[in-house]
């Protein structure tokens, strides 16, 4: 009905969290700083990026397929569960629970998808210092 | 059968990433559309099983059809994204080059 709107929210912070941080990386950089920490060498901003791509993906094809079945339509109020109470009802039980398994998914894999890339990274460096 | 296809062309998304020379196509980009859209479209097919059961599985011909026509025009959607970002973004210059021959 409209379980694409809790990933639609998380976008919203994450897109705003990656600008804040990638002003700040690029501040550190400025003063002669290093974004990489001891645990990391991919800027956080870069990491931020994936999951607000992977998000606002999902939210662009998810609109699209609601669309497709008539449940989002171009006129106020552009959800046509919001037509009567129960629908309304329904709608935000399945945003409380299709819709945050969805976001929760989302930002399970990424924080995989981070641990992976920091170990690589990690073993890059190594091999790299090893050839060195 | 939305989300057949949408992990179809994730993986094929993916492998693209995986082969590219370098980022000008962004690759990454569209593979990442395509796990989000799958993923969501995941958690919306196990609801549906928690409520259905084994009937998920056995789909009226017309709703698999559907379906695919859905996934099918969901993926075209992806890809036109896609080369609208690649076009703004324009990171090998091709844009800006054939925008200065015409001037």
């Amino acid at each position: 009905m409209a379980c694409f709107l809790v990933s639609a929210a998380e976008a919203v912070v994450v897109t705003t969290a990656k600008h804040i941080e990638a002003k700040k990386e690029i501040r550190i950089e400025e003063k002669g700083g290093n974004t990489e920490t001891a645990e990391s060498r991919i800027p956080m901003s870069r990491k931020l990026k994936w999951l607000s791509n992977m998000l606002w993906g999902g939210v662009a094809l998810l609109l699209f397929e609601h669309i497709w079945h008539g449940e989002v339509v171009p006129w106020f109020p552009f959800l046509t569960a919001m037509n009567s109470a129960e629908d309304t009802a329904e709608m935000l039980h399945e945003m409380a629970t299709v819709g945050v398994c969805m976001a929760v998914l989302i930002s399970v894999v990424w924080v995989g998808i981070c641990i992976a890339a920091d170990a690589l990274a990690k073993k890059s460096a190594a091999a790299e210092g090893g050839r060195a | 059968m939305t989300l057949l296809i949408t992990v179809f062309a994730a993986v094929a998304a993916t492998l693209l990433w995986y082969r590219r020379k370098d980022d000008s196509m962004q690759f990454g980009f569209l593979s990442l559309m395509y796990w989000g859209a799958a993923l969501m479209w995941t958690v919306d097919a196990v609801f549906e099983y928690a409520e259905l059961g084994a009937d998920y599985f056995a789909p009226e011909a017309a709703d698999m059809l559907n379906d695919a026509f859905l996934g099918l025009s969901a993926v075209a959607l992806g890809l036109v994204i896609w080369l609208v970002r690649l076009l703004i973004m324009d990171p090998k210059g091709s844009v800006r080059m054939a925008l200065k021959k015409a001037a």
